[in-house]
């Protein structure tokens, strides 16, 4: 178990360190079979715990200890830990191998296999966390990883703009993240997640003094620990980072930004249940929130042109249903779509790399068109992906994205209610990006120029067999897994890693609700792929014509609601002008002024003055004499008198 | 070696170093090499000495140890007195460590006045360690300014164009600050009939007595460490210091005034450090979040991790009066952490220096495609500063703010804020100097680092990860005598406090939590309202329920 976690690290350090003697592929056997055998180990590590039913922590070393804190490095492997586990180490190994294939023209092969290795070390460092801290450790891990990836291309100003405006972005989400950890220890004096869950029940009704407010505790607590979910799952307001971070290169992509690091805040939330469950008030935040994101990302990913950065939108709209999928109270419904996206969005992007391959790097879909021909598995495979992702039945996406549709319109609540209809709203938004992406990607007229459609060609066996891998995922993980998760079996499945209250069992009421709630989304996703195919195949026109007549809305989602505009104008701006000023005006004119420049000049000053006085004029000293004596004299008659 | 006065062995083995080398006699290349090597090993022997002290040190007593007493002029009972505790114990190693570092860093950059340049390193080194190891005021008062002296010298000397000035700036801020802290010494050895610390630790002052004590023991302590608005002075020093005048400045000097508030301030003036501790507050989190955009705005590479500097005490700052284990633990760890941390910082931009003779961020860029090595060291160091768990700068940020939450959230939420912004500034700068295109034709034939340099980091960064991995070794150390200061503070509150009403505070409301060495009265469980640092005893507030809105801000 212990191996599964610390072989990719090993992998990245030597790789890492010892890149000049190793080699290129050195580097790539190292990393890969140690990703590769932490994958296959996962598989033991799942039958045992998960279907074993046999949770158990690895203690390691003290980490930390200070008064009454205590902190250790500790492994823990619960049913939770081992869905993730599993998840994490397959994809990763995929985009490893792939990674082999679609680098092999870069010039720093060693460094890019080292830091995929080392951001799964840190992923799987989240997940098996057993306490707070650790899980932090974790996170911040994999938050530097994703930094250094989405930097890789250095040389690029653009890459290492986004890769600095991720880790910020993040660190504003790990702030409340770090100041959740600190509540939490205020109120449970630990942060061992065993003890905090046990204790969590009776703290129910309890507050907590903060800022100078009596406060919930428990709501309090869960609505600082999710700003850092927001932050690292890039849910609304936070979100900005995310397709920015589409300069790295496509399988850091696929890996982190799509299966992996950004699920981390629903990882969190579900891992955290017993806590969220405590607050009705922070489930219904993180329902609207992630109801929210999933529409707004959904309609920035209908007007995109980039092929990747649709494919990013269409995540950050996915982990909005996970995280609504938590509001209600389906934690489980909600790690089941995080392990069937996590197949079927690696897929998509993967493949969206194999055509950018083929395509000579281009990304735009308006220069692409009519591939298919020429790249047939690639445009099978990413048919595959996009009908699980627009949860079509059978497909993977269709078990995991139903039964949380299901649950939020069963959790009866209003807050389910809403986001039941935005959802079903989502899915037709979604299988219309969908389509439009696979439509004008791969069908219609080629609309790239002849020399970049003569090169076209189908990626190398080293690409196209993961791909494959994760299609059977995409084809078959929600049915495998549906009675396991959220099926009958799931009380059984996941025993006590995640915690739900009798009251709050949407899941249960997910099995009982009429049938056209579980219609609708497939309706509506079949009704956007038809209107997909309507605008780009039959009237191609329209689109077009749509944009220009309404340009605001148009210019308003493609510019992505104006987040990045916004978030310039109020943070960054100003933070460099205060910056400026307080050094120039603050520190210069102010302290230094009045401080020892002020008190230097002042002496000088007085100096001068003085010094004016030593004139070695003979009658001078005299005059000043006479003065003195004078002033004297008076002084002293005067006082005499008095 | 049972019986060996081993801190005195430590303390002077560098000046006995520096009188070797300040008669070396011969040709100059020939004194420059021999002054370099002897000062390497007299610093190497000391650092290995010194080792010795954490060897013998007994992690389980609050006492000092190691302790050498003699008479020094018994007619005004000043003592010759060293020993240390749980607190100091490992700034003695943070110097010694430090000190060899920079003198190998030394052999590729100083070049004129070698020998002199030596003698001054070793001279600062004896200093340095004698401060922390003082138990007597006259003689904490001695290397406490001799320190001055050898900085002084290393950056008017050695130091950049505008070196005069920084070097006087920095001599007269810390010394007018020094001067009243000496009349405070005289006025409280005037009062108890004795220069000895650990005595007049145990002596009470009058309340009256304490505030302008406390006020003048701050006015030095507060420029050493620095706090805003007296930091101006450690800029410019920064900028004109050498290399390794930086490193010390930086890694050992600036703690010296937090170690003074720990020492000095806190366990000999409890009520007044009490009163002044919202003014600690709020000059604490003005620092962090000030210094931190002014590090935004910086074109010059020492100026910026000068003004880092200035952030990362505030956590110190406010570790120390938050008084609260985790937060006084922080603290102290935050230093050491800092200490190697900021000084391997300079110690990179030196690396760039040495070979570009400039600062300016912005004639740098793509560094990593001639220096990898250089790339990922400065990497490690960046990140460690940022506070990446798992480096030692996590660990002591992390304690700091987690028990300062505890006794204050408002405090506890600014100061996090500096973890967002520290980011910002160092990545920015990292992205400047190594990201990016290599464009500038003079960067094209830049060399990554020598066999030297890497002997110079490779030390530093093991440390940074052991204290982040494993930083028991370090806090094992002042548990001890942490809980002693903090129980100590309380009694001596307890007393004045035991007399007012105020008393009947949530002290003892719910002895529920029975955790073993929490010396704060547990705040009620279930409520969980985090007790500040008690009622306040001077003012006696009438509803002390209300702890959380007692330091409220100052500004």
């Amino acid at each position: 178990m212990t191996l599964a976690v610390f072989l990719p690290l090993l992998g990245a350090a030597i790789a890492g360190l010892m890149n000049r003697r190793l080699g290129d592929l050195g580097a790539q056997i190292v990393t890969c079979s140690g990703v590769g055998l932490a994958a296959l180990l996962a598989i033991p590590v799942f039958l045992d715990v998960a279907l074993g039913h046999n949770p158990q922590t690895v203690v390691l070393l003290d980490w930390v200890s200070s008064g009454d804190l205590q902190v250790r490095w500790a492994l823990k492997f619960d049913t939770l830990t081992a869905v993730m586990v599993l998840t994490v180490t397959w994809v990763s190994f995929m985009v490893h191998v792939y990674s082999i294939g679609y680098m092999h023209h870069d010039h720093s092969i060693p460094r890019f296999q080292s830091y995929l290795s080392l951001f799964t070390f840190f992923m799987l460092m989240l997940v098996t966390a057993d306490n707070l801290v650790q899980m932090f450790f974790g996170w911040e891990g994999v938050g530097v990883a994703s930094y250094l990836l989405i930097g890789f291309w250095y040389e690029r100003p653009s890459a290492n703009a986004a890769a600095i405006k991720a880790f910020l972005v993040n660190r504003v989400g790990d702030f409340g993240f770090a100041l959740g950890i600190f509540g939490v220890f205020v109120l449970f004096d630990t942060v061992h997640l065993d003890t905090i869950f046990a204790a969590s029940a009776s703290m129910a009704n309890a507050t907590i003094n903060f800022l100078g407010l009596e406060l919930p505790a428990m709501t309090t607590l869960c609505l600082l620990l999710f700003v850092g979910a927001m932050g690292k799952s890039a849910q609304l307001g936070l979100h900005t980072w995310l397709p920015d971070a589409m300069e790295g290169p496509t399988p850091v992509s696929a890996l982190i930004h799509a299966a992996t690091m950004v699920t981390a805040g629903v990882f969190m939330v579900a891992r955290l249940s017993p806590l969220f469950e405590q607050s009705e008030t922070a489930l219904m935040v993180v329902t609207i929130v992630g109801a929210s994101t999933a529409f707004f990302a959904a309609t920035v990913g209908c007007v995109q042109n980039d092929i990747k950065r649709i494919i990013a939108y269409s995540t950050c709209s996915q982990l909005g249903y996970m995280f609504f999928a938590c509001g209600v109270s389906a934690y489980s419904a909600g790690i089941f779509h995080l392990m069937t996206h996590a197949f079927f969005k690696a897929l998509l992007f993967l493949g969206a790399g194999s055509v950018i391959h083929a395509m000579s790097d281009e990304q735009d879909i308006r220069k692409m068109g009519g591939i298919w021909k020429h790249i047939k598995v690639t445009w099978m495979l990413m048919w595959i992906g996009n009908l699980a992702l627009a949860g079509i039945p059978f497909f993977a996406g269709y078990y995991s994205k139903d039964t949380i549709l299901e649950a939020a319109w069963g959790s009866g609540t209003p807050v389910g209610q809403f986001a039941f209809w935005i959802g079903s709203l989502v899915a037709f938004l979604t299988a219309f990006y969908s389509w439009r992406l696979l439509i004008l990607t791969f069908h219609g007229k080629p609309r790239a120029d002849e020399h970049t459609m003569a090169h076209v060609h189908e990626s190398p066996p080293v690409m196209i067999v993961p791909l494959m891998v994760l299609a059977i995922g995409a084809l078959f993980a929600g049915g495998i897994g549906y009675e396991m998760f959220v099926g009958h079996d799931r009380e059984h499945f996941w025993g006590e890693a995640i915690a739900v209250l009798a009251a709050h069992d949407s899941v249960e009421a997910a099995h009982g609700v009429p049938s056209w709630v579980k219609l609708l989304p497939v309706i509506l996703a079949a009704s956007g792929i038809a209107l997909a195919y309507l605008l780009y195949t039959l009237l191609p026109g329209v689109p077009q014509f749509l944009a220009q007549r309404l340009r605001p809305v148009y210019l308003f989602l493609l510019n992505k609601w104006y987040f990045d505009e916004l978030y310039d104008f109020l943070f960054v701006r100003p933070a460099f002008w205060l910056g400026r000023g307080l050094w120039k005006d603050g520190d210069g004119a102010l302290i230094d002024g009045c401080g020892p420049d002020g008190v230097a000049a002042f002496c000088q000053g007085v100096f001068k003055r003085l010094q004016r006085f030593q004139s070695g004029l003979v009658y001078h000293y005299a005059f000043a004499m006479i003065a003195g004596m004078a002033v004297l004299v008076t002084w002293y008659v005067y006082n005499q008198a008095g | 070696m049972n019986n060996w006065p081993l801190l005195s062995l430590v303390t002077f083995l560098p000046l006995a170093g520096a009188a070797f080398i300040f008669f070396i006699r011969g040709d100059d290349k020939v004194v420059a090499a021999n002054a370099r090597h002897v000062a390497l090993l007299t610093s190497l022997g000391t650092f290995i000495l010194s080792l010795g002290i954490w060897l013998k040190f007994d992690n389980t007593t609050p006492d000092f140890q190691l302790v050498e007493k003699a008479n020094w002029l018994p007619q005004l009972g000043i003592t010759y007195h060293m020993g240390v505790d749980g607190i100091s114990m490992l700034f003695v190693i943070l110097s010694t460590f430090l000190t060899p570092l920079c003198i190998l860093q030394s052999f590729g950059s100083i070049d004129k006045r070698v020998k002199e340049y030596m003698v001054s390193f070793l001279v600062l080194e004896t200093m340095m360690v004698g401060m922390f190891c003082a138990l007597d005021f006259v003689l904490f008062y001695f290397f406490f300014e001799g320190v001055l002296i050898p900085m002084f010298l290393l950056i008017g000397i050695w130091g950049g164009p505008r070196r005069v000035y920084a070097a006087f700036k920095f001599f007269l801020y810390t010394l007018a600050g020094s001067v009243l802290m000496l009349i405070a010494m005289l006025a409280m050895a005037w009062h108890a009939g004795s220069f000895d610390i650990p005595t007049l630790m145990g002596i009470p002052y009058p309340v009256s007595m304490q505030y302008w004590l406390w006020l003048a023991f701050f006015a030095s302590f507060a420029v050493k460490v620095p706090m805003w608005p007296f930091h101006t002075w450690l800029p410019d020093a920064h900028v004109e210091a050498p290399t390794g005048g930086s490193v010390i400045l930086a890694g050992v000097l600036l703690k010296m005034g937090a170690y003074g508030f720990l020492r000095f301030s806190v366990p000999m003036l409890p009520e007044a450090t009490v009163y002044f501790t919202p003014l600690i507050y709020t000059l604490s989190i003005v620092a962090i979040i000030y210094t931190s955009l002014v590090a935004l705005a910086q074109e010059d590479m020492k100026k910026l991790i000068a003004y880092s500097s200035v952030a990362h005490m505030g956590f110190v700052t406010i570790g120390i009066f938050a008084m609260t284990p985790q937060a006084v633990e922080g603290a102290i760890f935050q230093m050491l952490s800092h200490g190697v941390v900021s000084g391997a910082l300079f110690l990179c931009v030196g690396v760039v220096y040495d070979r570009m003779h400039t600062r300016e961020i912005n004639r740098y860029g793509g560094l990593v495609s001639r220096m990898p090595r250089y790339a990922l060291v400065f990497m490690v160091f960046t990140l460690a500063s940022v506070g990446l768990p798992g480096t030692s700068g996590f660990v002591g940020e992390f304690l700091v703010l987690l028990g300062t939450f505890r006794a204050n959230t408002w405090v506890a939420l600014l100061a996090t804020t500096g973890v967002v912004l520290g980011a910002a500034y160092m990545l920015l700068l990292y992205r400047r100097v190594v990201f990016g295109k290599l464009v500038r034709e003079d960067l094209k034939n830049i060399l990554d680092l020598n066999m030297r340099e890497i002997v110079v980091f490779a030390p530093l960064i093991l440390v940074v990860l052991w204290m982040g991995i494993y930083p028991s070794s370090y806090l094992n150390v002042m548990h001890v005598s942490v809980d002693n200061l903090i129980l100590r503070h309380q009694a001596a509150l307890g007393v004045k406090a035991a007399e007012p009403p105020a008393a009947a505070a949530p002290v003892q409301a719910k002895p529920a939590q029975e955790a073993a060495p929490a010396p704060e009265p547990a705040p009620a469980a279930q409520t969980a309202a985090p007790a500040a640092s008690e009622p306040t005893p001077t003012q006696a507030p009438p509803a002390p329920a209300a702890d959380d809105a007692k330091p409220t801000k100052q500004e």
